[in-house]
């Protein structure tokens, strides 16, 4: 198992009050899987992907990603471990502007210790199984929002990380663009790397192999989920 | 560390109005200080040349009373005194550091010497041919004194150039004869000290020390004192050194040497020392360098000014940069990374206002000394100290900032935008 969610709940405090935002969250996801999670706005799907993302630690409960506990991690040693296992992309991208797509594809390769010439060689690569080998030296700003979704998916690919977190990652794209990176995300899953993508839009959500659905902060995995949380 | 000081220099290049703003505290505070410090070293070093001379490197031992030079206006012949005979002076030439020896008598304030109705009341010096080469003076007009002039007693003086002014005003002397004591002399030559030195006088102490060289001076042979004064009035001596440095040990030789051998009694009061003229240099500097050692404080308060400004803008920009500080730590960059951009980007801002403000510096420096004549020298150790200072000054006050952008979570930084 990539992820072992078992017993999560996250609280948020609105003022005073602790308001609960996830309850009694069990998942399992196995190495190779491609999961869409879908749910209306105030589900708590974003903050299952920052749990998932290792961004924010859980109120209760256990989550192992590679059987390591992420409770006990310090700030610096979960970035590494983001660093090292997860690939992020997000609705609106975020590039760094004032960099080059090749830059900002190289960047997680530099806070992995990978030196600068194989660091370049890499993206570059990266950036040639998303189609944009034309694009090295572009800006963000001189790019469509399709070319900057895809140079984020570079990006998030560069490091061969196991699981790639999406959130809302076709948000902000037109369909056509919508659909290039579905049909990568496909190819990402077909080489073996695990995917978890949070969405609204059921048309994409099924691009994935499995469908679990999020309401009022708890996850529903029907029989299958059960299942995993039994084993 | 070098991507991030290039990055940083992006930065600040993307931003230039804004930097140059953020600079201008620490440009002007660092402007400033290398400013005074010009001053100050220029100043000392104008002390040094004024006191010590255009490199002639002389020192005059004469005898004192207790701690003061013994005066022979008023006073009576010192008992127990002796003059310095020819032998003595060669043995004074063989004392070490000594290059030249020459007797000379004097009196500080002259009175009595008149042409016509101007009266001149510089000094008056009883002097050999030698005292002029020794002392640097050079012969403008005329001639210098010979040996005929004191074996015939003939009553010659020659002037330097201020007491031609005094007395003169413009006209040529040589020839016309002037009143010393009620006694005729004629006017043989003019000298002056053969580089052009000027004493800057900016208070009534400046004048004190310099008083008695801008007043101008007559010469006369030393044969001729007694025709004027008294005779077996025991001589100052005029020593030169081989250099700046072993003047003050010349001095001291001479100075001990005639105590030793021309006074009977030791016990009598009476000495022979030498004006320690670079010990005099120091003390002005030290004088004028504690008064502007002031003025660097309050230039300083400048700096910290500017750093608050620096600080403030990094506030400002780490929270503009929020998203990109929380994409890198999404992707893997650790705290100490985040910490360590902030700080170069600081750095590097007040370092560049550092190296602005030299230049600033040493250019106000320069249009000061050209604007109001006061002397600059720019101080190499000085520039090295407010670039490095400047760059301290960013890491300190960006620290705040810095560890902010580090320590923030990552989930808050990325909902923002």
């Amino acid at each position: 198992m990539i992820v072992s969610m078992k017993g999560i709940y996250k609280n948020y405090f609105r003022g005073k009050t602790e308001v609960p935002v996830l309850r009694d969250i069990n998942l399992q996801v196995a190495q190779g899987e491609y999961l869409a999670i879908m749910g209306p706005s105030g589900s708590g799907k974003t903050t299952l992907m920052n749990l998932l993302g290792c961004l924010d630690k859980p109120t209760s409960g256990t989550y192992l990603l590679e059987d390591q506990d992420i409770a006990e991690k310090k700030d610096d040693e979960l970035a590494e471990l983001r660093n090292k296992y997860i690939g992020f992309v997000f609705q609106n991208f975020y590039l760094l502007p004032k960099m080059s797509a090749l830059e900002n594809v190289a960047l997680p390769l530099l806070y992995a210790g990978v030196p600068k010439k194989e660091r370049l060689e890499r993206a570059e690569q990266a950036l040639l199984t998303v189609g944009l080998e034309g694009r090295l030296r572009f800006l963000p700003n001189q790019l469509s929002g399709g070319q900057c979704q895809r140079v984020a998916i570079a990006r998030a690919m560069a490091g061969n990380p196991k699981l790639l977190l999406a959130d809302e990652p076709t948000g902000a794209l037109d369909t056509a663009s919508g659909e290039q990176v579905m049909e990568l995300f496909s190819k990402i899953n077909e080489s073996g790397a695990t995917i978890i993508m949070i969405t609204h839009e059921p048309s994409i959500a099924q691009c994935a192999k499995k469908i679990y659905h999020i309401r009022d902060g708890r996850l529903d995995t029907g029989k299958d989920g059960v299942q995993n949380a039994a084993e | 560390m070098l991507e991030n000081i290039q990055l940083a220099f992006q930065g600040v290049w993307n931003h230039k109005l804004r930097s140059f703003l953020t600079m201008l505290g620490i440009i002007i505070g660092i402007a400033s200080i290398i400013t005074i410090v010009s001053t100050i070293k220029g100043t000392n070093e104008q002390i040094k040349q004024n006191l010590i001379g255009s490199g002639n490197n002389t020192v005059v031992v004469s005898l004192y009373q207790n701690e003061n030079t013994y005066d022979m206006d008023y006073s009576p012949l010192p008992k127990g005194v002796n003059v310095i005979s020819e032998d003595t002076v060669s043995e004074l030439e063989k004392l070490r550091d000594v290059e030249g020896i020459s007797l000379f008598h004097a009196r500080t304030y002259a009175e009595g010497v008149y042409y016509r109705n101007s009266a001149f009341n510089g000094k008056l010096f009883g002097v050999d041919g030698n005292y002029f080469d020794l002392y640097g003076y050079q012969l403008c007009y005329g001639r210098n004194f010979t040996q005929k002039d004191s074996d015939d007693s003939r009553k010659v003086v020659i002037l330097d150039t201020k007491a031609v002014s005094t007395l003169f005003s413009g006209q040529n002397p040589i020839g016309q004869t002037i009143e010393i004591k009620s006694e005729p002399f004629t006017v043989v030559g003019v000298v002056a000290q053969s580089k052009v030195f000027t004493p800057v006088i900016e208070s009534i102490d400046d004048y004190y020390t310099y008083m008695d060289t801008s007043s101008g001076c007559v010469f006369l042979p030393d044969a001729l004192w007694p025709v004027v004064f008294r005779y077996d009035e025991p001589q100052s001596v005029l020593v030169k050194a081989g250099g700046t440095d072993t003047m003050t040990s010349a001095g001291k030789n001479v100075a001990d040497y005639l105590t030793g051998s021309q006074i009977a009694d030791p016990s009598s009061g009476y000495s022979y020392r030498a004006e320690d003229l670079l010990e005099q240099a120091q003390q002005l500097q030290a004088m004028s360098s504690s008064t502007n050692k002031q003025l660097i404080w309050i230039a300083s308060i400048s700096l910290l000014v500017g750093g608050i400004g620096v600080m403030n803008i990094m506030l400002v920009t780490v929270t503009e940069r929020t998203s990109e500080i929380g994409l890198k730590k999404a992707i893997g960059a650790k705290k100490r990374r985040i910490l360590r951009q902030f700080l170069t980007e600081a750095a590097v801002l007040t370092t560049l206002g550092g190296l602005i403000g030299v230049l600033a510096g040493i250019g106000l420096a320069k249009l000061l000394s050209q604007v109001m004549g006061t002397p600059t020298a720019i101080s190499m150790p000085a520039i090295l100290v407010a670039v490095l200072f400047s760059a301290v000054i960013g890491i300190l006050f960006g620290l705040l900032p810095a560890t902010k952008a580090a320590n923030m979570n990552p989930i808050d930084a990325l909902r923002r935008e």
